[in-house]
């Protein structure tokens, strides 16, 4: 029965004309692949009821809209003032108790059901008791990225969030610095990430596939590349992602020069790569850099090109990030990229 | 009709001497040292359409910036300082100057005043308002001080917690931020006070509380909200000083405080405050719509409840602001029926309009078509704030583009237009010349179609997941299109608003001879020569009814008879 109605919202939605021309525009638009985090194209569960509870409110709020809309449309229509008017006011009604009366009693049934729907979703979602199955996450906000730790798998990574499918995975926010917000509008709608307030959200994807989205709450310079992307796992993918995260760096002799350069600078300050000295713990975790398919918390792609650049400036990229341009010799970060190239 | 002489006389028939020096010297020290009310209104209106002005265009270079993807109009910093000036300037240097400008102006004449109850600290309180906006905006210039070349408050217009704190916003400009707002506030409440005391013991003889003008009225429910929440704003401004600079550790989340202690102080003011902004709207709209429908305001008694019960409910919605924050459910549960409930006595008003329309005979002059436009947009605003208020829905809609919607189309949609209505409507009591009808159509048929396109369009980027505040936005996310959309819609309203600013000039030279009461309309302040005199009226007026006007007019069927 949900699903119906979400069905044809979805289709209400498809045929507007404007959205459709909209729609059109923005596939001409765009040159590569399109990955708009839809709110109407749910994949995980709380997305899906807030779905079928936003297509209840539209079509109450609509309903209102075409009654009293249509009322003024013919009450302008009607009643403006022609050339055939006599000079006299027309007359003069200072109100009526019934209509007043009914004009009152109407909203405040429509607030008594929709008040009553409302307050069912908000229970269902937010007091939904944790399943023993679920995989637990504790994401940490920082300023321009996503820290996620698996603490049941011993899994500490960054900017790309790794979940299976078809199971519920329960999401604990902390925050380093300042408040942020957790937002991947297909899975769930956002929570706050806030310093001293432990939040908690869950999803539970009924798809795999890449879902985007980004930090809803202004953290700073570069709160707009902040961005998060969620990959839904087959369980098989989802094993394997884990046991190889699970590994420490591999250490490859051939680019021990780049390990080096990365060892006596200050990289090890803020960065780890498990297994080696560095541990530091204010920027990501490098342990498995390569296996990511972005930098810079999702805002450019990573390839060997970027990565060099970004190393030489990372205000290239993102002005205002926390990272600073380490003045490295072309030499030095030719072998630093080598190095980072190999964590798989 | 139009130039008939009342018999509430409006002048002695001497003017005071007019200085003979011409010089702009003496010209701009009459309007410095004075307490009249109704210059003071100017000042508000003029000191706010100024500003107005500015924060339009930090809007355009904003909207210039958002129109492509991967843009690089403007940097990070720099646009991140434009959008918290845009909405700091708008709300507390636009939106509230303005509103207490038309009630300084109008409330005196309304009652049948000759000035506001506290003429001195009347003028205290602008030159404060006044000083504080130069204050926020001298942060352009000194903002980071020590530490280089100035700056402008980057925090956002909500500045929260722990962003603001001596760690992540080094340098004075979050300073000017708050400074700022703490003088600019105590100018509001000066005139907050001032209105309520003059409201209740400078009325003319006949006019019981249920005879004021509901623009009187809903100015005397704003004031009391006033006085309740810019305290709070004031307390966390005041901590967030100490926080700064004596060591406090109320928002510093470093050392034990709360982000979220934060977000419930400000928005216990930034709620109310909405309804601060919106009520002097209704005000406004309370009348113009029965002038120009020709008929009285149908149920009067239901719109000072309706007015009354909004400020009251208007006080316990505030946390709806905060679904995403991470409240209890039942907090969240509550805050939702609150939130719905505040939407009846607004749904009583727009239907006391409509019913004050049907059956009327509407003259669609300039201020009749903001007004009307103002119905229809505030009704979607309406709409808009029930689908936010269901907070499941608002986790996913809050702090994304929707939400950007939905406020400016009550700050623009309904705010705005009013106060362009209430332009149109009163220019010609306060210069004693029309505005152009002709350049009012551009205005309106303009900021009609630029205002759809931008805000219209908002909704729909804000469903496709795009969140406020960000500089750029990467391609592949499809918001490309509907942003370059977005930001036609705001030059076409930037041709608009530069349209009326030239008319506003041109009339005040040319403009047609206005008369006393061009609109034939029924309040007090069109029994007054235009402009009025200092002492506006010669002889305290009498009145018998709410429409003191139509008795004298109609005086085969006056209102007295049919009011209770």
């Amino acid at each position: 029965m949900k699903s119906m109605t979400r069905e044809y919202g979805a289709r209400a939605i498809r045929l507007s004309p404007l959205l459709a021309v909209l729609l059109a525009a923005r596939h001409a638009w765009a040159d590569g692949p399109q990955a708009t985090p839809d709110i109407f194209a749910p994949a995980s569960t709380p997305a899906q009821s807030i779905v079928g509870l936003s297509i209840f409110t539209l079509a109450i709020t609509g309903a209102i809209f075409v009654v009293v809309g249509g009322l003024l449309t013919f009450a302008i229509i009607r009643y403006r003032e022609r050339s055939t008017d006599a000079a006299s006011e027309p007359p003069q009604i200072y109100g009526s108790v019934q209509v007043e009366l009914a004009w009152t009693v109407i909203p405040i049934l429509i607030v008594v059901v929709l008040f009553l729907t409302t307050a069912r979703i908000i229970f269902a979602i937010q007091d939904a008791p944790e399943p023993k199955s679920a995989l637990d996450v504790t994401v940490v906000g920082h300023q321009f990225w996503w820290e996620y730790r698996y603490p049941k798998l011993g899994i500490v990574t960054a900017n790309e969030l790794h979940v299976p499918v078809g199971k519920a995975t329960y999401l604990r926010l902390l925050s380093a610095d300042v408040m942020h917000s957790f937002w991947v509008p297909q899975l769930a709608g956002k929570t706050d990430v806030v310093p001293n307030h432990p939040n908690e959200t869950w999803i539970e994807p009924q798809h795999t596939g890449l879902y985007v989205g980004q930090c809803a709450q202004f953290c700073g310079v570069e709160h707009a590349k902040m961005l998060i992307r969620v990959y839904v796992d087959t369980p098989e993918q989802f094993a394997a992602w884990v046991h190889d995260q699970q590994q420490p760096a591999p250490s490859d002799p051939e680019v021990a020069a780049g390990r080096r350069v990365f060892e006596t600078n200050a990289c090890t300050n803020c960065h780890r790569i498990a297994g080696t000295p560095a541990r530091g713990t204010f920027g990501p975790d490098l342990t498995h850099l390569a296996s990511r398919a972005t930098l810079a918390s999702g805002a450019v792609i990573n390839n060997p090109q970027n990565l060099r650049e970004w190393i030489k400036d990372p205000d290239h990229f993102k002005e205002g990030v926390l990272m600073p341009a380490m003045q490295l010799s072309d030499l030095q970060i030719d072998q630093l990229v080598a190095y980072l190239s190999t964590l798989h | 009709m139009a130039d008939q002489t009342l018999p509430i006389a409006g002048t002695l028939g001497v003017t005071p001497q007019r200085s003979r020096s011409s010089r702009l010297l003496a010209w701009l020290h009459e309007w410095v040292i004075t307490v009249d009310h109704k210059k003071l209104g100017i000042l508000y209106i003029s000191y706010s359409l100024i500003f107005l002005l500015v924060a339009g265009a930090e809007a355009i270079c904003i909207r210039i910036q958002l129109a492509m993807p991967n843009n690089h109009f403007l940097s990070p910093e720099v646009f991140n300082r434009l959008f918290t000036m845009h909405g700091t300037t708008m709300v507390f240097l636009v939106g509230m100057p303005i509103l207490f400008g038309f009630a300084n102006y109008l409330v005196p004449l309304m009652i049948g005043a000759r000035d506001m109850a506290f003429p001195r600290l009347n003028a205290f309180s602008f030159w404060l308002t006044a000083f504080g906006g130069l204050l926020l905006y001298y942060s352009f210039l000194g903002g980071f001080g020590l530490y280089g070349m100035g700056n402008a408050p980057d925090v956002a217009w909500f500045a929260y917690a722990p962003l603001t704190e001596k760690a992540f916003s080094p340098g004075h400009s979050t300073d000017y931020w708050a400074l700022a707002l703490i003088v600019s506030g105590f100018g509001t409440l000066g005139t907050a006070i001032n209105i309520i005391a003059t409201t209740l013991s400078m009325r003319c003889r006949g006019m019981t509380l249920l005879r004021m003008p509901l623009f009187v009225w809903l100015m005397l429910v704003v004031s009391a909200m006033t006085l309740v929440t810019i305290t709070p704003l004031t307390a966390a401004q005041a901590m967030l000083v100490i926080d700064r600079y004596l060591g406090g550790h109320f928002f510093d989340t470093q050392a034990g405080g709360s982000a979220v202690a934060w977000a419930h102080f400000f928005w216990i003011f930034g709620h109310p405050e909405v309804y601060i902004l919106v009520l002097p709207a209704f005000a406004i709209e309370n009348e113009i719509v029965p002038v120009f429908s020709r008929k009285g305001i149908f149920g009067y008694p239901a719109m000072v409840a309706a007015s009354v019960g909004i400020g009251f409910v208007s006080m316990g919605v505030w946390a709806h602001h905060m679904f995403t924050i991470g409240l209890t459910s039942v907090g969240n549960t509550f805050f939702v029926l609150s939130t719905m409930l505040v939407g009846i006595p607004t749904g009583i008003k727009i239907f006391n309009w409509l019913a004050t329309m049907w059956g009327g005979r509407i003259r669609f002059a300039s201020p009749m078509l903001f007004a009307t436009a103002f119905i229809f947009q505030f009704l979607i605003a309406g709409l808009t704030g029930i689908m936010l208020s269901v907070a499941p829905w608002d986790w996913q809609l809050h702090n994304s583009y929707f939400l950007i919607a939905h406020f400016h189309y009550v700050l623009v949609g309904a705010i705005v237009f009013n106060v362009f209505a209430a332009i149109y409507y009163w220019y010609p009591k306060a210069t004693g010349r029309m505005l152009d009808e002709k350049l009012a159509k551009w205005h309106f048929w303009l900021f009609v179609l630029g205002f759809h396109i931008t805000f219209d369009t908002m909704h729909f980027v804000g469903f496709m997941g795009m969140p406020r505040q960000i500089y750029t936005y990467l391609p592949d996310r499809g918001w490309g299109p509907l942003n370059l959309v977005i930001s036609i819609g705001g030059f076409i309203q930037a041709i608009a608003v530069l349209i009326f600013v030239y008319n506003l000039v041109h009339s005040y030279f040319r403009g047609k001879e206005a008369g006393n009461d061009p609109w034939d309309a029924w309040t007090l302040e069109w029994s007054t020569p235009s402009p009025p005199p200092v002492y506006n009226f010669a002889t305290d007026p009498v009145v018998y009814s709410r429409r003191p006007l139509w008795d004298l007019k109609h005086p085969e069927d006056p209102d007295w008879k049919y009011e209770s």
